[in-house]
């Protein structure tokens, strides 16, 4: 009954000035995520034996440069981005058929754009704003609308036709990425489970064709050297090899910062990309290991936490979406490395070295702390029309 | 309200049950973590400690050509060579100095390994150099310690006793391009060879065997200390071709520098016993890798030494096309072997006038043995006047003629066999009856290759059975399987009436046998080795008008790109033919001067080998044999 009186309350409170809002502001989320992008530099700093340059400094400045991004998105009104969803995602697909089309003129698959010197990854893009227009669909729909079939026919193409586009450049991982994002959304929005199951039955019936004519050569050897690793010793299988060599000959304690040998001796590939987890590992061992995964679980935590908090739908989906698919990168990367599932390319989130991702990243924590800062906000089925 | 309770109680379980999956995958990380840096933590230990395991893969030896009765054309010579593995030294740049001392490296060669590296696994040894004597093996080992990084291979290398003579027919090895990678590590071992053209290119995958590997324990420095485990790979398997080398060589030889092709095949198994296309390459020179300047004389070679032009080149196929017209109109009933036509040396339809190659005076009247005998123009231009385009163009594919044959070599070339439907699809226009009595001496719009011409004369003396070539007779696998023989080919009867197929031949017969027969001077004298055959003089530039008024010029008096093509078909001995032969001198000049004594030796060489012995059951005994 109070929570009824309060949320009354709140919905006429007057709008929020700009100090109330920083002062709204989770700073110890906020640490949380800075702590995790330092064990980054930190790793990258041992990557390149013990030097700042090529990578380590490059990313101290991107997480400076992205907690800064991640502050501004954070203390912008929400109802800005909600009116700005459909806009921004749509910008995000008109950017993927163009990197698409340019690449079928003759330019190569590739996955940027340069636009004024800025070099953009519209698929990166796509992996915020999707949660965004997916959130601004349901956030005003009925329980009983998101389990009628004829309600998902859009959000489902939503979904599908961005992760196609990017299947196509090709990116195996990054489809994913949006699947799953788009997947969580009519899962929590409320799709009904026999949908799920038969979608699910769907794909394992579409698993033939899609091996045979949508994969590239090189995906079909990554799974099937996965299946079985003799196939191809000097190949991918070379890589999860020398990865679980790295990580076991680590020990519970590891070898000591700096110390990885086998990262240094240029066994290890990608050491500053997909598989620096694998060094962190056999520098800090187990118990290294493990305090990532718990300062990553803490953030999950964080996340969810806000997600159950919010009052707003808009605000609930898209803060439990973000938090599954910065879930699933992180999953995705420490199984890779350790030989639990095929080497698909995907980076560590918040720790591997690269700039789109890291920017990326830090604008969907930002998402985060702005319906943080508005949880209280409540977004009726007008609100994305209202002037703000 | 209610209702946003119930998205809201909704939404709660959902994420709840999804923070919970999160949980659990996460448990399972860290219980993954702890089976292989607790558990497992002692092998992975041992694996990376002072000892790191190398894989290295071994390369299969590459399987040999051999001919027809088991001599080699296509074998393996050991190659030293010097490797680089990139990991194994600290400074590339030191070491390539040093090993400069030994071995000379210029400025090109040094940026093009530097660059090499960049691309490459920096596990995987890179080539340095090929083919080292002996003396500079021995100072680089001695001077192994100052050379960190660098080892000697004994590789091998594929060698082709017979180089030019057997290039058309093998084609040659190279290296693995960048397109032509698969993701197979085989194809990215330093120096693997694959088969770029000829049948090292359709037997490649066979010829390459299986790679095997070894693990080899490597200590800090990257030296070797001992093998772990060897899987032995597999060598490549055993081609057995049909050709007979010796008549091969003969062939090439006796051909000598013309631009020219031959084939010479068994008319009853179709086994291709020789193919040469000169001037030829040397195969041996690609696998060394070949410079640019010999790339380029190699390229632009007006007399196309890369081009197999037994299987790839095209011509019309001139006077040797009678026989097919003959029996088109023989089929039909539109003429008889008694039909006689008047030769007055030119014809004219409408405002064209048609000549015989006999222009001044004519052939008189001639019936269908003299119209061959004498390749009278003038009555093939009647006969196909009478037969129709469509006709002849069925017939002629009935033999092969603008058709693939599948002859297990890349590149082979189909031709063309013109029809109505034809130039109605590609020109837009109507045929013309003109162009039917052009086609009638095998001029005008067709092409075929010389192997599609052998196999027309294979079809006409076999008895008119659809006989295909052949160029492999077995791969043996090495493990030892031996595979059954396939059995022999039984190739169809193609419906030609024997009567009309043995009036042709006799015609054959009568223009290398019968004194005035276009060939007489090329026959072969020996009545037991006696050839048949029909000549063809192919014009490539136009006569004009006024030349006709004047004098027609010779040949030798054109420049060679407008000399007339020679071409030539025969088969042999006359009385039960064994043997099909097929000639193009490109720009040779004239069918019976140039390429019919050429042909004179080749079967008279052939059936002296007799490479192919052993009649087939079903044989027809020809007409032939009364007459000689």
């Amino acid at each position: 009954m109070s929570g009824r009186l309060l949320s009354h309350r709140m919905a006429n409170m007057p709008e929020m000035t700009l100090a109330q809002r920083i002062w709204q502001i989770n700073w110890s989320f906020v640490l949380l995520i800075a702590l995790a992008g330092s064990i980054g530099v930190g790793m990258l700093y041992s990557a390149a034996g013990g030097n700042i340059d090529p990578w380590a400094d490059r990313q101290l400045a991107r997480l400076c440069i992205g907690i800064l991004i991640m502050l501004g998105v954070a203390v912008t009104d929400i109802r800005f981005w909600l009116r700005y969803s459909y806009l921004l995602y749509g910008i995000a697909l008109f950017l993927l058929i163009v990197v698409e089309i340019a690449g079928d003129i003759g330019m190569g698959a590739q996955r940027w754009l340069v636009i004024g010197g800025l070099s953009i990854q519209p698929s990166e893009m796509m992996k915020i704003t999707i949660l965004m227009a997916l959130a601004r669909y349901f956030y005003a729909s009925r329980l009983e609308d998101a389990g009628r079939i004829t309600h998902l026919v859009v959000p489902v193409l939503m979904m599908l036709v961005p992760a196609l586009l990017v299947l196509r450049q090709p990116d195996l991982g990054t489809a994913t990425i949006l699947l799953v994002c788009g997947v969580t959304m009519l899962f929590l929005a409320g799709a009904k489970a026999w949908m799920f199951i038969t979608g699910g039955l769907g794909v394992m019936a579409a698993v033939f064709p899609i091996w045979k004519y949508v994969l590239h050569d090189y995906q079909r050897a990554r799974l099937v050297t996965f299946m079985n690793p003799e196939h191809d010793p000097l190949g991918t299988g070379y890589h999860i090899m020398q990865s679980k060599i790295a990580l076991g000959s680590g020990g519970i304690f590891g070898k000591g910062y700096l110390e990885g040998s086998q990262s240094h001796l240029s066994f290890l590939p990608e050491k500053h990309t997909d598989f620096i987890f694998t060094m962190l590992a056999e520098e800090f061992g187990m118990a290294g290991g493990l305090a990532l995964l718990g300062v990553y679980l803490l953030i999950l935590l964080y996340g969810f936490i806000i997600a159950l908090r919010c009052r707003n739908q808009f605000g609930r989906l898209l803060a439990m979406g973000f938090i599954m698919s910065f879930f699933f990168m992180v999953f995705v990367n420490i199984a890779m490395v350790m030989g639990l599932i095929p080497v698909v390319g995907m980076p560590l989130p918040l720790i591997s070295y690269g700039g789109t991702s890291m920017l990326t990243l830090l604008f969907g924590f930002g998402l985060l702390m702005c319906v943080y800062v508005h949880r209280d906000v409540r977004l009726g089925p007008g609100s994305a029309d209202d002037t703000l | 309200m209610q209702r946003d309770n119930d998205q809201y109680y909704s939404f709660s379980r959902r994420s709840a049950l999804l923070f919970g999956s999160q949980i659990t995958l996460f448990s399972a990380l860290a219980a993954r973590m702890y089976y292989l840096q607790v558990i497992e933590a002692d092998k992975y230990r041992m694996l990376a400690e002072d000892n790191r395991i190398n894989f290295k893969l071994l390369a299969p030896r590459r399987g040999r050509i051999v001919d027809r009765f088991g001599v080699p054309m296509a074998v393996n010579q050991q190659n030293y060579r010097v490797l680089l593995t990139p990991e194994n030294t600290k400074d590339i740049e030191k070491t390539l100095d040093t090993l400069a001392e030994i071995i000379p490296i210029n400025d090109k060669e040094r940026q093009k390994i530097l660059r090499d590296i960049k691309r490459r696994r920096r596990f995987l040894p890179m080539i340095v150099r090929e083919n080292l004597e002996w003396e500079k093996v021995a100072r680089i080992e001695v001077n192994a310690p100052s050379l960190p990084g660098i080892t000697i291979d004994v590789g091998e290398s594929r060698f082709y006793p017979d180089a030019a003579a057997v290039a058309p027919v093998l084609g040659y090895v190279s290296g693995v391009s960048e397109a032509e990678q698969t993701g197979d590590p085989l194809l990215e071992l330093p120096g693997f060879r694959i088969g770029k053209s000829g049948i090292e290119k359709t037997l490649d995958v066979a010829l390459r065997g299986r790679g095997g590997t070894s693990q080899v324990e490597v200590n800090a420095f990257g030296r070797e200390i001992r093998e772990l485990e060897r899987v032995e790979g597999l060598p490549g398997a055993e081609a057995r071709l049909t050709i007979d080398l010796e008549l091969q060589k003969f062939v090439a030889q006796r051909m000598g520098e013309d631009s020219a092709s031959c084939v010479v095949m068994d008319i009853h198994t179709g086994e291709v016993l020789a193919m040469a296309s000169t001037p030829s390459f040397d195969p041996n020179a690609f696998n060394r890798g070949l410079t640019a300047d010999e790339w380029k004389s190699l390229s632009s070679n007006p007399r196309t030494p890369l081009n197999n032009k037994a299987i790839a080149g095209l011509y019309a196929p001139g006077s040797t096309f009678k026989m097919v017209v003959a029996l088109a109109a023989l089929d039909r009933g539109l003429i008889t072997p008694a039909t006689r036509i008047s030769c007055g040396g030119k014809v004219q339809l409408g405002d064209a006038v048609f000549h015989c190659w006999k222009s001044k005076g004519g052939h008189g009247s001639l019936d269908l043995i003299g119209g061959l005998m004498n390749s009278c123009d003038l009555y093939f231009y009647e006969v196909a006047r009478r037969v129709g385009i469509d006709r002849i163009a069925a017939m002629a594919e009935k033999f092969g003629l603008g058709t693939i044959l599948d002859v297990e070599l890349p590149g082979e070339k189909k031709g063309l066999m013109p029809t109505r439907a034809w130039k109605r699809a590609v020109r837009g226009q109507a045929w013309t009856q003109g162009e039917t009595m052009i086609a009638g001496i095998g001029q005008g719009s067709m092409l075929v290759s010389p192997l599609q011409l052998c196999v027309m004369t294979a079809r006409l003396a076999n008895g008119g059975r659809a006989v295909k070539p052949r160029l492999t007779r077995a791969v043996l696998p090495f493990d030892g399987n031996v595979l059954p023989a396939p059995p022999a080919p039984e190739f169809e009867d193609m419906g030609i009436a024997p009567a009309n197929l043995e009036m042709v031949l006799k015609g054959m017969y009568a223009v290398v046998n019968t004194p005035g027969g276009t060939a007489y001077r090329a026959r072969i004298t020996d009545p037991n080795f006696a050839m048949a055959g029909k000549t063809g003089s192919v014009q490539v530039r136009r006569i004009t008008k006024a030349e006709r008024e004047t004098r027609v010029l010779k040949n030798e008096e054109l420049p060679w790109h407008e000399r007339d093509h020679a071409l030539f078909v025969s088969y042999a001995p006359v009385n039960e033919p064994r043997y099909a032969c097929s000639i193009v001198v490109e720009h040779g000049g004239g069918g019976s001067t140039t390429a019919a004594p050429i042909a004179r030796d080749i079967l008279r060489e052939v059936q002296r080998r007799d490479p192919s012995p052993g009649r087939p059951v079903n044989v027809v005994r020809r007409a032939t044999e009364d007459e000689s």
